[in-house]
């Protein structure tokens, strides 16, 4: 994991890399929170162009830091991925969009 | 599609986080004699670690016992069948449910069985309270 915070623009850029799993998750977090909280950036953007894998241990991970800089007031992005994790980032977006829709709703559109 | 087993393939390793890595990949290596595309192979790879984090998480609970996995392959399909002994699932519908999760402590998405469920052509769960949990997945892969 590598990140780059431009202080001009208070915008931390987060290059997720190889794998996210269960496993490798609790590291990244822990050092995910501490840099937001370090220099506690306006936007928050992670980048997923270098991730070969991921699971719902991700999608996790995203929801928690979404969850983060909403309460820190600062704005989340999900800037670029590749075709390895994007039927995941699919269910970041459902769920970040989950409201009062019916939980059905989720994944559906996957489902043969 | 034909019912009969043309190849088959045991694994069985602890309940350590840092198996999961392994379980996955050995699976797709299997599963890669039916010479399935990158993204069937992903699938595959995604379902499968989302079974044994189920088993590490939420049967042992962080505790040690042992995870068996059972791949089977038939005529353009695999099928692969998750095991643990662990402390089993209450009520299966619930918690099949989207973004339900029984440990929303740590941080889970409770998305693991409607990603195996979506990534996957089949997915059946069995589960009997304190003797364990049996997830059985079967994946089409297409022959162009």
């Amino acid at each position: 994991m590598e990140w780059n915070y431009k202080n001009e623009d208070k915008l931390l850029t987060i290059t997720l890399k190889e794998e996210i799993d269960h496993h490798t998750v609790e590291k990244i977090r822990r050092k995910i929170d501490n840099e937001i909280q370090r220099y506690m950036p306006k936007k928050v953007v992670f980048d997923f162009n270098y991730v070969n894998f991921m699971d719902s241990a991700g999608i996790g991970l995203l929801i928690g830091r979404y969850k983060i800089t909403n309460m820190l007031r600062r704005n989340f992005r999900n800037k670029e991925y590749n075709y390895k994790c994007k039927k995941n980032i699919g269910d970041v977006r459902c769920a970040k969009n989950y409201t009062n829709s019916k939980r059905e709703d989720c994944g559906k559109s996957r489902r043969k | 599609m034909s019912n009969i087993c043309e190849n088959e393939m045991k694994l069985e390793f602890t309940s350590k986080s840092n198996n999961e890595a392994f379980a996955r990949i050995t699976v797709a290596a299997f599963a890669s004699q039916l010479d399935p595309t990158i993204e069937e192979l992903a699938d595959i790879k995604t379902a499968v670690s989302e079974a044994v984090t189920n088993c590490i998480i939420h049967a042992y609970e962080g505790k040690e016992g042992i995870i068996k996995i059972l791949c089977q392959v038939f005529a353009g399909s695999i099928q692969i069948e998750i095991s643990d002994t662990g402390k089993g699932i209450e009520d299966i519908e619930t918690a099949k449910q989207p973004l339900y999760t029984s440990k929303p402590n740590l941080e889970r998405s409770g998305m693991g069985f409607t990603i195996m469920e979506s990534f996957m052509d089949e997915m059946k769960v069995e589960s009997i309270v304190g003797l364990g949990t049996k997830v059985t997945m079967k994946k089409i892969i297409k022959k162009e």
